[in-house]
């Protein structure tokens, strides 16, 4: 994973004006989110609803407009680029839906949804163009007779497969996958992420895997980043982060999770957040997660006035938490629950 | 005696393409203060089980078999019986909690319903019990949460309202129906976190149908497995996470990622089977790597390979 980063977004904001009569203000989708992907790396963008983890996919692929900042792919900066500008360089991104019911068109057969990029991008002729499909459809593990079908034949899982072989016709540098899984049956979850990673081994495109499911990111990604209403609060290594994180967000959200062991599970401490996500129209003032941290007031009135920077801790590791200090110390997740109780 | 003992139910849906089976001739238990896990994957039949209990299938859905509740046949009752046990005896939580609230009344009007129409209360006496009902499921500061419209909360405040309004009648036992599968896992946290309490507190027996292994590892006592309209597996939930005898469960457990495991995830090739027809052999048999010919051609009648521990397989065993 060396050489210049495949996607570099630095300070990325995307907001939102209020419609509808009467109303005022912005809701603040995404606010100054920095990360970048190296060639070849998987990075988890982890968060729950209204974090802005699917917004940020939509800035990165150009489906949004971004409100401030930037994002570089390949070192080009498409930030504000046109819908023409923008043509060529889509053959180095490509991304795969959440839905894979409403994402694939139901008036195209299956093979003509998979060479669609390739006849948009004009990159081979007719019979080239017969020879990739058939080649994709081989490698997402799809019997060739399906590319004559219609998605509404197709079951769920093998549709899923379909949008991988269509997001990956073009071969691009980078693949966004925005909860590639979450609207699949248990048991074919887990044919989609094996595949998932067989390709990115082979193939080595980087890949922005946005999900709510921790043990997925764990499984797949190299890093992870968590958002929490429209910041990133911690970024590391998958490894690091899941033996130690170090914000209090991190620290609740991996305690909450279950997992299916009865006897780990009923063994674990969870801690508690009180209280709802604050409303992204108006977040709160500081530290965004200060209304629902364990610790406050214990990092009170920074908490109040500062945005705590996304700093690097450790190396690799970054952490934006006025309690966590260089060198990495921070409150514990024990420490937590003895708040709560 | 059980409180809910369920005996052969089948529910058969009538459409234009033919029959549609739905669940084949399942039996099961419910004891008292029990959580009783019901986990399988779409199309399963574990809403529908649940569903058909208390008649809440269209006219197409044919039900048979018996399901008996005090001494009253659910599946028989008349309906004037029956309706003073549902919601009252027998309450239900739905997964959407943003679809199940009516949006046009106040929090404290629809719980109040409940206990007007059941218990029959008078308006103020219902209002104050609704509070304590909120105040129950711990949602914060709830008089004045009694005068809201459901669009004012957030789906997991939504969710504690349903939980309200279903324990409104101290019910026996309370079905909860993929309860936390629409919500954040932090609220999730909390969600189970109240359901348990709900147990100790109140001694409901409670039915929990969901898809997430990690849900049932976390809440309940026992667990049944369900595939294509049949009891794959039931055993306590120890009992099953440390010794799953039938190949669907071994391959759903080993399907799911785990904490600190970076090995390739087991896949069970296939898809679920579609209910038109029921097959006269094991429904999993086509995705089975232990299939052969009796599998292909007999049905597996559940055996007890340990007590408590039901697997309906010609072949069961470890992985």
């Amino acid at each position: 994973m060396n050489g210049a980063p495949v996607v570099e977004v630095e300070s990325l904001v995307k907001h939102f004006p209020l419609r509808g009569l009467g109303a005022r203000g912005v809701v603040h989708a995404v606010d100054g989110v920095s990360f970048s992907i190296a060639p070849g790396e998987m990075l988890g963008l982890v968060g729950e609803s209204g974090s802005g983890k699917s917004t940020v996919a939509a800035c990165i692929m150009r489906l949004l407009e971004p409100t401030e900042g930037s994002i570089r792919l390949l070192g080009e900066d498409i930030t504000h680029l046109s819908r023409r500008e923008l043509r060529p360089l889509r053959r180095n991104m490509h991304m795969v839906f959440q839905d894979p019911y409403s994402s694939l068109d139901p008036r195209m057969t299956c093979g003509q949804i998979v060479a669609e990029p390739l006849v948009v991008q004009r990159l081979l002729d007719g019979r080239g163009v017969d020879r990739r499909v058939d080649e994709l459809f081989d490698r997402v593990g799809l019997r060739a007779e399906l590319r004559h079908r219609y998605p509404h034949e197709l079951s769920g899982g093998q549709r899923q497969r379909i949008g991988l072989a269509r997001a990956l016709a073009v071969s691009p540098k980078l693949l966004v996958a925005d909860e590639p899984v979450s609207a699949l049956d248990v048991s074919v979850q887990a044919s989609i992420l094996n595949l998932l990673r067989e390709l990115q081994e082979d193939l080595g495109f980087s890949c922005l895997f946005i999900t709510h499911d921790l043990a997925t990111v764990e499984y797949l990604c190299d890093r992870v980043a968590v958002m929490y209403l429209g910041q990133i609060v911690e970024l590391a290594p998958t490894a690091e982060l899941f033996a130690s994180p170090k914000h209090p967000y991190t620290q609740a959200l991996l305690s909450a999770a279950v997992v299916p062991d009865p006897v780990a599970q009923r063994a674990r401490v969870r801690i508690v957040l009180e209280g709802d996500v604050p409303s992204p129209v108006e977040p709160p003032s500081g530290c965004r997660f200060r209304t629902r941290c364990p610790f406050e007031p214990r990092s009170a009135p920074a908490s109040h006035e500062q945005e705590p920077p996304l700093l690097e801790v450790t190396p690799g590791h970054h952490v934006a938490c006025h309690l966590v200090r260089l060198g990495g110390e921070g409150p514990r997740p024990v420490e937590a629950v003895e708040a709560a109780s | 005696m059980s409180l809910l003992q369920v005996d052969e139910l089948s529910v058969r849906f009538e459409t234009d393409d033919g029959n549609v089976h739905a669940v084949d001739r399942l039996s099961f238990a419910l004891e008292e203060r029990e959580v009783l896990g019901v986990v399988g994957e779409s199309g399963c039949g574990k809403s529908v089980t649940f569903m058909s209990l208390l008649r809440l299938l269209p006219e197409t859905a044919v039900v048979s078999g018996r399901a008996t509740f005090g001494g009253v046949d659910l599946l028989a009752a008349p309906t004037p019986r029956l309706r003073r046990i549902r919601g009252k005896e027998i309450a239900f939580v739905f997964q959407e909690p943003m679809t199940s609230l009516n949006p046009a009344f106040t929090v404290g009007n629809q719980i109040g319903e409940v206990l007007r129409r059941h218990l029959g209360l008078g308006r103020r006496e219902a209002r104050g019990r609704a509070r304590e009902l909120l105040d129950l499921v711990r949602i914060p500061a709830p008089a004045r949460r009694l005068d809201e419209y459901p669009h004012q909360l957030s789906g997991g405040m939504r969710q504690r309202v349903m939980i309200a309004m279903a324990l409104a009648c101290d019910p026996k036992v309370l079905i909860a129906d993929e309860p936390t599968t629409a919500l954040d896992v932090t609220i999730q946290a909390g969600i189970l976190d109240l359901m348990r309490d709900i147990r100790e507190r109140l001694g409901t027996a409670i039915v929990l149908i969901t898809h997430n292994l990690g849900v049932v590892a976390d809440i309940a006592d026992r667990v049944i497995v369900m595939y294509a309209g049949r009891k794959a597996e039931e055993a306590p939930v120890h009992e099953l996470f440390a010794r799953p005898q039938h190949p669907y469960t071994i391959g759903l457990l080993g399907a799911v990622p785990r904490p600190g495991a970076s090995r390739r995830l087991q896949e069970i090739p296939g898809r679920v089977p579609s209910l038109a027809e029921l097959p006269s052999a094991c429904a999993f048999a086509p995705r089975c790597p232990r299939a052969d010919e009796l599998t292909r051609t007999n049905v597996p009648e559940l055996r007890e390979v340990a007590p408590g521990h039901l697997v309906a397989c010609f072949h069961p065993g470890p992985s």
